[in-house]
């Protein structure tokens, strides 16, 4: 560990310190590119950035270690010279996001369906905690099972438990085939076929419907792995869906925009709307849904899906009523901006069936890692 | 197997009996008669799980039909501040389920049923003390399975799993207990029932199935839990490789993952197994190798035979000294019949083994194995090398004789230094057999004082009065005091006669 990392390190410690001596809550931030995703605050920035850098990466290993700070596309270009990647796609949102940020916020992108989520893909994690001890936990090697496994607590925390310092996470190779296919067909038919052949040994790795209920939509589905399985699979889900293969660089743009968030559906987002987020288990069918406005966004073979709709307390009510009659959940993403920045963005833990005693435990635990609040933004809540 | 050596003597044995009737009285109206034991011949069985060498009885002994049961006597419990140490199938093995001589063990071997297999979402719903393998046997005529295998399948609940984050041959390429497992229902010691995780791709609020996972018991009792199935993979195969020189098939492991090859399992014998194996399976070994690596692939036909061909190549590359690949399905069972019968070949050999677990990074495996070559001459005992080398976990096999105590702690020792080599060499003590009572010394090893209170503050956020297997998996500052004393006293551990707890 050099002398620079080691005095940024003291000084987030300070800054930790002086915030319990003052009372005054940290919002831990590193490129900002999320900001507008989680509750609200306006509490101090702890400004990760200055602790940035890839501290280990041996390729045999299939493990990077970095500090929080370091700029995700930085990762992603040192793993590309080794033609390896980080398989959950994470969504940078941004030129500067950092992959302290892209950790603590959870998100994957499309391969998250096949691949897993990003909590899956963390091994061990450095933090300091609320009273800016410096601990580790998990590290470097593929399977460990001594203590528990708090650095898999820290993805999707947002930054309430603890500050990252540094993360160790699984790599995979880049496949070595990969192509897209695209068809135009109704929801109700392309959540059959998906959820049919997730049920198969089929190189499926990511799929996306895009359109309104009751008509037909644009299907595009992406098949990775070895050359000679995708090509197999091609003809097979053809029978089903009769699709046309879509250029290689435009399929890759493609699902780069769709991670992103950036193609032509989700730019549309009006003033008053919020772009709505629903997690749904699998096989889960059209939603009936009200008040919606735009095309309706299906990804993860329907297990994630984005809709456009007023922000009101009514519209999330209602939103979050159907996502869990269906056993998932609902979100709200991104809010326009004449939204009220107060609003409750996600699911609490007592609306869940069997989760209201879950409240109590987490907020100890946040208490065991941070005992004075020093992360207590409510970004999440 | 490990001997018997460690009989506690019941502290005081009046009070003891005293809380037994009392519990026994509170306990009976919750459960029928044949679910309560607690006289000695009948608690008997469940003195250990499967670390012998640790084991002492309990108050009695609670097998719950149902989940409301579970809850019920989990509420009894608290109300008398009765310890409890929840029980799958006992087959851990690092004394995760051993009791506590003042509290109850609960065992969920009779919550055993599928509830329900859902083809279309992938997902089976089981109680805790289904049998891994059960579930992959009901979900079969479906093309689906559940992949990790624990070498235990056959006997392991899906409960001890979670709790164990268990893994198996196939984990490198399908994960472990914890990428398998969508949702799990469970109690907290207060009674409560609680939902961690969720058949949505996520859930609400911090992760918390992520910190139950392989949390030995220690957080809530496991009562549900819906598994992810997968597809079938249409083929399997696998090249069974030689090499002259154990550094060089531990680096020809590196040069597959290298070549971005995720072989289906990847694990590694040593010649000293090979020999021991190949006496007793028959499955043509190559008796001269100094280490032989099983590689598999599975898939579609083509993808297997694109792998194979790729992984041969990289083998030959890395020098290995001889290759052959199943034809069929009946020489792969073939090939993997020795790795899999591992451990009743070791047990052939001398009159007990002890099984380490530890990992480290894959390119330290030959380090590792040439350092416990060095400890078989230090310690005078021979060490089996078996294991999960694409993922580095290690699973030494130590030779002794139960029978003479000194010899235990030989290997006790040798074992312990094992996993120290582990730490320094940035692996883990553990990678799937959990601490327990067996490794609790060496988390102060692996954890300074601030990770140890960190961990206690996560058992006290789900069980505030550490009444859920509080004696296990973490040790307590004292203690990690206690055994920096004995570690720099030579290695020779004060009170041998005593529990290590
Ligand atoms: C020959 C052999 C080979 C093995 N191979 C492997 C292997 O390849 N990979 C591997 O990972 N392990 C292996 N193991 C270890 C062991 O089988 C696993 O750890 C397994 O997950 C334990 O399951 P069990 O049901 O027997 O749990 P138990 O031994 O009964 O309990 C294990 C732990 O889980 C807790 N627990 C059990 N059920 C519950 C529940 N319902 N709720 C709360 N806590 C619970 C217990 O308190 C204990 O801490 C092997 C063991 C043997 C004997
Ligand atoms: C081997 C060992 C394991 C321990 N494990 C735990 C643990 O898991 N959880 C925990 O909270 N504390 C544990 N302790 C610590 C100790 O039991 C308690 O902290 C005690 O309440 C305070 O001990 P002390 O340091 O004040 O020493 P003292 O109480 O003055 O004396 C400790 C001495 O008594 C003996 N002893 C103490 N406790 C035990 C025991 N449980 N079994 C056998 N011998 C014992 C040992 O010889 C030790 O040297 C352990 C201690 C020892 C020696």
């Amino acid at each position: 560990m050099s002398t620079t990392n080691n005095m940024q390190i003291d000084l987030f410690r300070e800054q930790i310190l002086a915030a319990v001596k003052n009372k005054t809550p940290l919002s831990i931030e590193g490129g900002g590119t999320k900001s507008w995703y989680g509750n609200a605050n306006s509490y101090t920035k702890l400004d990760t950035r200055p602790y940035a850098g890839i501290l280990e990466y041996q390729p045999e290993e299939l493990v990077i270690t970095a500090c929080a700070g370091t700029p995700l596309k930085e990762i992603e270009a040192v793993l590309a010279e080794k033609n390896q990647v980080l398989a959950f796609e994470p969504p940078h949102f941004g030129d500067t996001a950092t992959f302290g940020g892209a950790i603590a916020a959870g998100l994957a992108g499309p391969g998250r369906i096949s691949a897993g989520n990003l909590r899956d893909f963390v091994l061990g994690a450095r933090i300091l905690d609320g009273k800016g001890q410096d601990l580790s936990f998990g590290g470097k090697v593929m399977k460990n099972v001594a203590g528990y496994d708090v650095s898999r607590l820290l993805p999707g925390s947002m930054g309430t438990l603890s500050l990252l310092l540094e993360a160790s996470v699984k790599v995979l190779p880049r496949p070595a085939a990969t192509t897209t296919l695209r068809c135009q067909i109704p929801q109700e038919k392309a959540l059959q076929v998906l959820n049919e052949w997730a049920g198969q040994p089929l190189p499926l790795t990511a799929s996306c419907w895009i359109g309104k209920p009751g008509q037909d939509g644009e299907l595009t589905i992406r098949l990775a792995g070895a050359l000679a399985a995708v090509k197999a699979a091609i003809p097979l889900m053809n029978a089903a869906i009769d699709a046309v293969e879509v250029d290689p660089a435009v399929a890759q743009m493609f699902w780069a925009d769709l991670r992103e968030q950036r193609l032509a559906v989700f730019a549309n987002l009006q003033d008053n709307d919020t772009l709505y987020r629903l997690a749904l288990p699998a096989a889960c069918g059209p939603l009936s849904l009200e008040n919606t406005s735009g095309d309706i966004i299906l990804e993860w073979h329907g297990q994630q899906r984005w809709i456009q709709a007023p922000s009101d307390d009514a519209t999330f009510a209602s939103l979050k009523a159907v996502a869990h009659t269906h056993g998932g959940h609902a979100t709200r993403f991104k809010q326009g901006s004449h939204v009220d920045p107060s609003n409750q963005r996600f699911t609490l833990l007592s609306e869940q069936v069997h989760s209201t005693a879950l409240e109590a435990v987490q907020a100890r635990l946040r208490a065991a890692f941070d005992p004075a609040g020093v992360f207590a933004t409510s970004r999440l809540p | 197997m490990i001997p018997m050596n460690m009989v506690t003597p019941p502290p005081e044995l009046a009070a003891i009996t005293a809380l037994q009737s009392k519990l026994v009285s509170a306990l009976r109206p919750i459960l029928p008669e044949h679910a309560l034991l607690w006289e000695p011949e009948d608690t008997i069985p469940y003195e250990c799980d499967g670390l012998a060498a640790y084991r002492r009885m309990p108050l009695a002994v609670a097998l719950p039909e149902t989940e409301a049961q579970v809850a019920q006597i989990l509420k009894v419990c608290f109300d008398m501040q009765v310890p409890i140490v929840p029980r799958g199938s006992g087959t851990g093995l690092s004394g995760g389920a051993m009791p506590i001589s003042q509290g109850l063990v609960l065992s969920l071997a009779k919550l055993k049923k599928i509830i329900s297999i859902d083809p279309f979402t992938r997902t089976a719903v089981v109680q805790p003390g289904v049998r891994n393998l059960a579930i992959s046997e009901a979900v079969a005529h479906l093309g689906l399975y559940y992949a990790p295998d624990p070498s235990s399948q056959i006997a392991c609940s899906i409960g001890g799993n979670v709790n164990e984050n268990s893994g198996g041959v196939h984990c490198l390429k399908y994960g472990l207990t914890l990428h398998n497992v969508l949702k799990v229902r469970g109690i907290l010691m207060s009674g409560e029932i609680v939902e961690f995780g969720s058949l949505a791709p996520d859930s609400p609020g911090l992760d918390l199935l992520a910190i139950v996972m392989g949390s030995e018991g220690m957080l809530a009792v496991v009562t549900e839990v819906t598994v992810k199935l997968i597809a079938k993979p249409k083929l399997a195969r696998v090249i069974m490789a030689s090499f002259d020189d154990i550094e060089k098939g531990a680096d020809a492991v590196a040069a597959i993952i290298a070549a971005g090859i995720i072989p289906a399992g990847l694990e590694m014998m040593d010649k000293a197994t090979t020999r021991a194996v190949e006496e007793f399976v028959h499955a043509g070994y190559d008796l001269e190798a100094e280490t032989i690596l099983l590689c598999e692939s599975d898939g579609t036909p083509e993808e297997v035979a694109e792998e194979i061909e790729r992984m041969t190549k990289v083998l030959e590359q890395a020098g290995a000294s001889g290759i052959q690949i199943s034809q069929n399905e009946a020489e792969r069972l073939k090939f993997w019949s020795g790795r899999k019968n591992a451990f009743p070949a070791a047990g052939r050999l001398a009159p007990d083994y002890y099984c380490m677990d530890g990992t480290i990074p894959r390119r330290n495996i030959g380090t590792l194995l040439r350092r416990i070559q060095g400890m078989e001459k230090k310690y005078g005992l021979a060490c089996l090398n078996v294991f999960h080398a694409g993922d580095g976990n290690m699973h030494p096999l130590i030779l002794f004789n139960g029978a003479d105590q000194e010899e235990w702690h030989r290997a006790e020792e040798f074992g312990t230094e094992i996993l120290e080599a582990c730490v320094e060499l940035d692996g883990t003590i553990t990678g799937e057999h959990g601490v327990g009572i067996e490794k609790i010394n060496s988390m102060c090893v692996q954890f300074g004082e601030g990770e140890r209170e960190s961990f206690w503050g996560v058992k006290a956020a789900f069980d505030p009065e550490r009444l859920l297997n509080p004696d296990k998996a973490i040790p307590t500052l004292n203690r990690c005091a206690e055994y920096g004393r004995m570690r720099i006293s030579g290695g020779n551990l004060p009170h041998p006669e005593l529990e290590r707890f």
